[in-house]
């Protein structure tokens, strides 16, 4: 099993790895989530288990009698990827260890939506890490309850129109901001946590292959644009995902056992602030956003980019550059 | 006569079950503390804490979580044992569906308690009736020795492969859970002997191929995958078929055991009490039969002919066991210690007189529920029951179908 240090790969390389998450699953066009799988996929290091909370993922990719998944995978409920990855990793290692199953590593990754790592999976998720099993947890945040009809989740940014907070005569929105489930996380002192973003693959299959083999509980949060939640052009699904690392809306960063690092794109613009491009730049690209640029507005607007700012500025302080 | 020596041991219980699923060679225990099945998951974690058994427990944050790590560790081909009571069960119920569902033989002790609100801690069967349809074994003892018993048959009925359903064994909570007895248990090694190592089947993957039912990396196998209108229905009913084929099972497993310890309870799935030429009777779940025998043996040399059916087994029901042996009955009482509120009675009643329905001389049935959140059931209060039976067995007339008894009205 070779060590993160010796995965050298070019592109040609990695596109010649097998598919372990198989086309012909039935996701939309332009679906960001179904990239993130994939990647992380094809960045396993041997014999993997994996699972998936209720979701579009999990819908998509295993309509019986068919499915997507060339390795053993397993879903149970919403609410219960971190709790399903406990038990298989708890299963695996005493039957190892009582010699009824072969004598090799195997690694266990959870996937699960932002509605079921935000909300409705956060209490399994986090009595998980606290036990310290060894897995990696992968959210793909798409920022809303997609699988149900595009409605808000704690991850869901504030502004955005969904079918649960919509933009109406009096409500522009949602009107709370996105919980910072990353950073949470971090403060469970766990081994890893890193943020990724299906723009940068390279940055997130590395960051996978690096949860996977950490000793104890990784956590992955992958950004990963729906095209149909977020009312954007199928095509511009990468793009968009790019512009939320350029306008700071979502860093890319590592933190071991608490330990911040500024990952080398979000460090470019740290080290040089005039890259940082403006928050309007990446909303205009989302028809979720459409009601912020009427001229009553404004004020929303300009609160999303001092939060971001704030955000910003406060994960700058946590990597010691400032 | 027992074909195994044994030795006597004064457990709860509780700590009966503990001692049943130590054992079983468990392999994975996830759980949590609630009252009254606590002392279950405090044995097992000292049991772990010396060493005693080779099994990964996983204390985790809920018992909704206790479930689901059962579920995708028994998916993994473990074998997987978990204790609950009232609340926690209920917390559970999303994942017992999914359990049965991913047909995973899960084995689960339930110290049955009342559900809130008001909280109370006492025994009532609420709890587990509440999950009557979701697909699990349901096997109710009379006390501590059989809760033992009934523990270590569950595995071998659970995981039977005609059969591959998770399975409860419920125990009275306080009345059994907190109550010391002599309990003779079998050694070590012939227990073990008995259960064997867990086998899995095999199934056919989505490439047309055998291969073990488990989440194993060399064939691969999607486990808990959308089933939607055009499967879901067919994989419903092989859960029925799987209950159907327990039937048989848990007879089987019964009378094994029985050989070997010389303990048996009826044929396994039902047990019927100085019944035979009984021309009333009552029919129960659980520790009241205890009770209720007394007074059967007090009525019987009186001259009454008084009887019980006890259901060990309530799910699978073995509506065969019941019809032939409440057959020729005058007249019997259902005790419930549950509620269907706004029903025509408890859930056990729904059952015996359904059962029944079709003899042409079926009995008169009545219901009475009693003992919700712990209330006693003293042995006169069972008496005034038969005292009703003889009436209603003379006049045929029944004043009150359903009734609460041994509370203020």
């Amino acid at each position: 099993m070779k060590r993160l240090s010796e995965w050298k790969f070019t592109s040609k390389e990695f596109a010649q790895i097998p598919e372990k998450f198989a086309s012909g699953h039935r996701a939309c066009a332009g679906c960001g989530p179904a990239i993130v799988l994939r990647l992380v996929m094809k960045a396993t290091r041997g014999p993997t288990i994996a699972t998936n909370a209720t979701g579009c993922m999990e819908v998509v990719s295993t309509i019986y009698p068919y499915t997507a998944w060339n390795i053993p995978w397993i879903h149970t409920a919403f609410e219960t990827a971190a709790a399903n990855a406990s038990g298989i990793e708890s299963a695996l290692k005493i039957l190892k260890k009582k010699g009824r199953i072969k004598d090799e590593h195997v690694d266990v990754v959870a996937f699960a939506g932002d509605g079921g790592t935000f909300d409705i999976g956060f209490q399994a998720l986090s009595g998980a890490v606290e036990r310290g099993h060894d897995f990696l947890y992968v959210l793909y945040d798409n920022e809303a309850y997609m699988n149900t009809g595009i409605q808000r989740s704690g991850g869901t940014p504030h502004g955005a129109a969904t079918t649960t907070s919509p933009a109406g005569k009096v409500i522009q929105g949602k009107a709370e901001h996105k919980k910072p489930i990353a950073d949470i996380m971090v403060a469970h002192e766990m081994p890893y946590v890193a943020t990724a973003n299906i723009a940068y693959w390279k940055d997130l299959v590395v960051k996978a292959r690096k949860g996977m083999e950490v000793n104890g509980p990784a956590f992955l949060h992958t950004f990963a644009p729906c095209p149909r939640g977020w009312r954007s052009e199928t095509e511009k699904t990468v793009e968009i995902a790019r512009l939320a690392v350029e306008t700071c809306v979502f860093p890319l960063w590592e933190a071991e056992y608490g330990e911040y690092k500024l990952s080398p794109q979000s460090k470019v613009i740290a080290l040089k602030p005039d890259r940082k491009k403006p928050v309007e730049i990446y909303l205009k690209t989302q028809r979720r956003f459409k009601h912020l640029f009427k001229p009553e507005n404004k004020h929303i607007l300009e609160k999303i980019q001092s939060e971001v700012d704030r955000r910003w500025q406060k994960l700058l302080k946590a990597c010691e550059i400032a | 006569m027992a074909k195994v020596e044994q030795k006597t041991v004064p457990l709860n219980g509780d700590a009966a079950v503990a001692y049943a699923a130590k054992q079983c060679d468990v392999d994975v225990v996830a759980a949590y503390p609630i009252t009254p099945q606590t002392i279950i998951v405090e044995k097992f974690s000292e049991y772990v804490a010396d060493g005693e058994v080779d099994t990964a427990f996983v204390c985790v944050e809920s018992e909704h979580t206790a479930m689901t790590c059962s579920i995708t560790a028994s998916a993994t081909g473990a074998r997987t044992f978990t204790a609950t009571a009232s609340a926690g069960l209920a917390l559970m119920h999303e994942m017992l569906g999914v359990a049965s569902g991913c047909r995973a033989p899960i084995v689960m002790a339930i110290a049955n308690r009342a559900l809130s609100a008001p909280i109370n801690i006492h025994c009532d069967h609420s709890d587990s009736m509440a999950e009557r349809d979701m697909g699990w074994i349901q096997i109710y003892a009379e006390n501590s020795q059989e809760a033992y018993d009934s523990l270590i048959q569950a595995f071998k009925i659970a995981e039977n492969l005609d059969v591959m359903l998770p399975t409860m064994v419920g125990l009275d909570g306080f009345v059994l859970s907190h109550t010391l007895e002599n309990v003779n248990v079998l050694p070590d090694e012939a227990v073990k002997k008995f259960v064997g190592i867990r086998q899995v089947p095999q199934v056919m993957n989505h490439e047309g191929k055998l291969v073990p039912f488990k989440l194993d990396p060399e064939n691969p196998l999607t486990i808990g995958p959308l089933d939607l209108h055009d499967y879901y229905f067919e994989h419903k009913r092989q859960q029925e078929e799987a209950m159907r084929n327990a039937l048989d099972v848990i007879k089987e497993v019964h009378d094994e055991y029985a050989e070997q310890s010389g303990r048996s309870y009826g044929n396994g799935l039902v047990e019927a009490y100085r019944l035979d030429d009984a021309e009333i009777a009552v029919v129960c779940i659980g520790s009241t039969a205890g009770t209720v025998k007394t007074v059967v043996d007090e009525l019987r040399e009186n001259g009454i002919k008084a009887g019980l059916l006890r259901i060990r087994s309530f799910r699978p029901l073995p509506v065969k066991d019941i019809v032939s042996n409440l057959s020729g009955k005058k007249a019997i009482t259902v005790l419930d210690r549950a509620c269907s509120f706004g029903g025509n009675g408890g859930p056990l009643f729904h059952e015996i007189r359904h059962a029944v329905y079709d003899l042409s001389d079926r009995p008169k049935l009545v219901n009475r529920i009693y003992g919700l959140g712990g209330r006693d059931m003293p042995p006169d209060l069972i008496d005034g029951i038969y005292k009703e039976l003889q009436t209603i067995a003379k006049t045929g007339q029944i004043k009150d179908t359903v009734q609460f008894i041994g509370l203020r009205e």
